[in-house]
This record gives structure tokens, sequence and C-alpha cells, in this order.
């Protein structure tokens, strides 16, 4: 089975000189939720802009679902459906109206793209906003209206670029739920969020470009397991004494009841609470300091 | 795409571009039709009295299918450019831009929209100028060639203008300071016999000449050019604009990075 997107030897030179992508190689399995991250300016939005065909590239191959967008990009194109990071839509337009129009450029009748427009805009429910223009939307129907679009024609492969950005913690929930319920149904997904927490919950492969290379690209779980320490937080159902020390641990009293940890990977947490224990500490809760991706985020890029 | 598909496309770009000036009808459709009928009743019922015959025929007979042809090609061109402006100034020209529509399904989408427009006025204008005058078409054939050649030619010169702006200043500045000027030194309000030898000639160099005479010509069968040469000379301008629109699609030129 072909993959779903195949980058080879992918580079970008901008008219200043800029050089925005080196060379970058890149796979994507059919069916796969895949993370594509990177700091500000690393190459995402170029990558993704080559495949929108807003950006030409300088040179490489790009192939998506096995079409070679150099010999057919229009055929590339029905393949895909995009969600920018802004918001690329006429304001002034009613969103039922923005979605079947956008159906009709994909060659699908009225009746056909109506119906479209009705289940995904259901699905994110905007379906009461149909009739309303779209610049009357907050920010985050803005970016499902956005979805809505992508999906009119029913793509093989979605892009999302930061579909979340600016949504509320509810209804960016709700937003997984749709996109995991979209990919287990057979759509590639290609995410890119600067919410690494995201990333880690949805996405099962991973490639991370940093000043235009790819500096990690393979299974989430595979990249996370190169993690050699976590940092938790403890917080005490005690008042914690002025010095706490557990002999293997390193450790930092933060207040009178909260203790930061941390373990390396073969540390074992049973002996943590153990020695916790015998010191008369009893732990109310436990949390990760900082999310566990982010820590090899920054870890691989520093 | 298939044919089918392409069809569908190009029905889409061009109800979305008709939709969008009847809506707002008040600014594109209003307006010139105020703007005709006060040239009607000043240039024609009230000075043109005073003027009186021109070519043969009222002054009036003589203005009126220069106003038409003035309303066609300052309609044709305006729509386009502030549609296809708009929708790159607001970023909403990426939604065709993402899908596979082909460069000339996009193209022919928006110039037949703006044709449209053109000729919904040109229709409203001659209407209006049957309260004034008594016009009997000579030429059916050639009325409607340059009609259409015009309305399709200034489509494509409002497009390129559109690709080429980068702000609303720049889509005003063609029509205000080039537009403008060629079309009332073009023979709407005289004929060019009046003019000097040495205006004439350089008056033959106005391509709104020979848009205004071949009308003219269709109308009231009367011209100062050589009809044939003008039909040429539209047609001429007509393909190499088209294939530069063309071009500047497939290159992407200040649409894609």
């Amino acid at each position: 089975m072909t993959a779903a997107l195949r980058i080879k030897d992918l580079t970008k030179v901008y008219g200043n000189q800029v050089h925005a992508l080196k060379g970058i190689s890149l796979e994507v399995e059919r069916g796969d939720f895949f993370a594509l991250l990177g700091p500000n300016g690393a190459g995402k939005s170029t990558t993704i802009g080559i495949l929108f065909s807003l950006i030409n590239k300088s040179s490489g191959t790009v192939e998506i679902c096995g079409v070679d967008i150099d010999k057919d990009f229009p055929g590339a194109k029905k393949h895909v459906g995009i969600v920018p990071q802004e918001f690329n839509f006429n304001m002034f337009e009613k969103v039922e109206h923005i979605v079947v129009t956008q159906g009709g450029y994909y060659g699908l009748s009225r009746e056909v793209a109506a119906a479209r427009a009705e289940k995904y805009l259901k699905k994110l429910e905007l379906w009461d906003k149909r009739n309303e223009v779209a610049r009357s939307l907050s920010g985050g129907m803005k970016r499902r209206l956005m979805i809505a679009r992508a999906l009119v024609h029913e793509p093989d492969l979605l892009v999302l670029d930061e579909p979340t950005a600016g949504v509320d913690i509810e209804m960016r929930r709700t937003m997984w739920d749709f996109l995991k319920e979209l990919n287990e149904r057979g759509t590639t997904i290609i995410l890119t969020t600067h919410y690494l927490e995201e990333a880690e919950n949805l996405c099962r492969n991973i490639a991370i470009i940093d000043s235009g290379r790819i500096v990690h690209h393979g299974s989430m779980r595979d990249l996370l397991r190169q993690l050699h320490t976590e940092t938790f937080l403890l917080d005490s159902k005690v008042v914690l004494p002025a010095s706490v020390a557990i002999p293997g641990f390193s450790t930092r009293r933060l207040d009178d009841r909260c203790l930061e940890v941390v373990v390396d990977k073969d540390q074992g947490m049973n002996d943590l609470f153990a020695e916790l224990s015998r010191q008369g500490i009893e732990i109310d809760s436990l949390r990760n300091k900082t999310n566990r991706l982010e820590e090899m985020f920054v870890s691989l890029l520093s | 795409m298939s044919a089918l598909e392409q069809w569908i496309a190009f029905q889409t770009i061009l109800v979305k571009e008709i939709r969008r000036y009847i809506r707002i009808w008040p600014q594109t459709l209003l307006p010139p039709a105020i703007t005709m009928t006060l040239y009607f009743v000043i240039f024609g019922a009230l000075i043109g009295k005073r003027i009186g015959e021109m070519g043969g025929f009222s002054y009036m007979q003589f203005v009126v299918p220069g106003l038409i042809m003035m309303a066609v090609v300052t309609n044709s061109y305006s729509n386009i450019v502030s549609s296809f402006f708009g929708a790159k100034f607001g970023h909403s020209i990426e939604e065709l831009l993402v899908s596979p529509v082909p460069n000339w399904i996009i193209l022919a989408g928006f110039v037949v929209g703006s044709v449209s427009r053109g000729l919904l006025v040109a229709l409203i204008v001659t209407v209006l100028s049957l309260f004034f005058a008594d016009l009997h078409v000579q030429h059916m054939g050639v009325t409607i060639l340059v009609v259409l050649l015009t309305a399709i030619l200034f489509s494509l010169f409002g497009f390129i203008n559109a690709v080429f702006a980068n702000s609303f200043d720049d889509i005003s500045i063609v029509p205000t300071f080039i537009l403008t000027p060629l079309i009332y030194l073009g023979g709407v309000f005289y004929s060019l016999d009046l003019l000097p030898d040495f205006w004439e000639g350089v008056s033959r160099l106005n391509p709104l000449v020979y848009v205004v005479n071949g009308f003219r010509y269709g109308v009231l069968g009367v011209s100062d050019v050589n009809v044939t040469f003008a039909l040429a000379m539209i047609s001429l301008f007509t393909v190499v604009t088209l294939v530069y629109c063309l071009h500047l699609l497939k290159s992407g030129k200040r649409l894609r990075e």
C-alpha cells in the first residue's frame, strides 16, 4: 500500500535566500495519526504550504497517496484536506455556503456537497450556525468551520495546522474525540501543534523539525522511551520538613506541601513512596511537572 | 478532474461571483444606472440639443453607444479587480488554490462572472437610453461580438490588476488614472473627425477608440475607424491578455510564494 505522504529531499529557498527547508525526507503511513512538531520558524508551515500548493518547492519530491505533485498536482490535491493556521474564508459568507462552495471546487454536485456540509457541520456542532455569516462566529467556531470545509470532499489525508489554537479546553477535547473517530475510520491525519500534550495524546508517530531539518522521525512511544528522567510534583498531606532527602532521588522542596522529585527511567516509584512513607510523609497527589513530550522536545532542540 | 467535475467547479465560481454582485446591487448595479441617466440628461437632452448633429445622427443617438461601452468597460473591469483582489486580500483565494480546479477554470469563472455584470449593466443602460433616444441596431452580429469581446478583454485587464495589487489603493489607480482618461478620450462624446490631424492620429493609438467605434458601427452603422481592423485588434488583445493571465496563474506570481 502506498504511503499517505512521502516527502524526499525537499528544499525551499525563498527569494531572500532564506533556506527554510534543507532537504527533509518524511513518510506518513496510511491510517496514521502523525505529529509534525517544531519551534516557530522551523519549517513546518513551509512544508505544509507546499502540500497546500501555496508555496512552490525549490527541489525534492512530494507524493500524496502515491500521486507525485510534479506529475499530477490536481490529482494529488483530491486526496488531501487542509486546515490552515490562519482563517482563510470569506468572512461575509454564510457558514453552510462556505462548506458547500468548497465542495463545488472539488467537483461535488450541490446535493452531495449540501449533504456533506450538513453531516460535518452537525458533527462539529455548527449546524445551528449554518445561516450566520462567518465573521459572527467565535474563534473556536471558525476553526471548526475550517475543519468541516476541509472534510467536505472526504479526503484520505487531513492536514491540520494548529487546529486547536485559541479553542477552549472543553471544545478542544471534543475536537480531539472527533479527530480520533475520523482517524479510526481510516483518515490519515497530520497535525502540527504547539500543545505537546495534544500531540502526545493523539499521535502515534512524530517528526520534529528544526531549522529546516528533521531532527527526529519515528514512533511517539520510541521517542518518549528515550526520555531518561521524568520530573514529578508531589503534594503532601502534611507539612514537609525543612529539608527532604530521599536516597537515590534528586528532590527539591517547593513549598510547605509540595515536593519536586526527579525520577530516572530505571528507578521504581515504589522505592520513592516507601522512603516517603518511612519518613512520615503521606502523599495526597502526584503529577508530571511538564508534559513528557515537552521534556523530550526541549531536550532534542537544545 | 473529469469534464463534469470541471463544469461543476466552473458553475460554483460563476454562481459565487454573480451572487456577490447581486447581493451588493446598490454598489454594483445602481450607480452605473444613475450615472448614465445623468449623462443622458446633461450631455444628451440638455447640451446635446445645442450641439446638433454628429456623424449624421442626433447628439443623443451618437453618445448612447459610447456610454453603453463605457459602462461595459468600467463594470467588467471593476468587478473582477475588486472580487479577485478581495479574495486575495482576505486569503479566501486559498480555498480555490488548494483545490484541484485547473487554472483555466478559475480564470474562466471569474472572467465570465465579470462579463455577466458588464452585460447586465449594459442592458440596464440600454433600457434607460431608450427613454432618451431612438435606437435601431444596424449590425446585430458586430454589436454582440464587440460587446462580448470588450467585456472579456477588460475583465482580463482587471484580473492582471488584481494579481499585482498589494493594497486597495492599487486597484483604484488604474481605473482612475488610466482607464477613465482613455474612455473619455476614446471618442465616446465626439467624432475623431472633429480633431486636428495630429490629435486624430494620437487618438488612434487609444484602444478604447476601436471598442467605442466598433460598437457604434454595430448600433448606428457609422464608425471613425475600420471596423474589421477594430475587431481584429480587440481579438488580438484578448488572446494575448488571456495567455498572460494563464501564465500568471500557472507561475503563481503574487499568489503563491
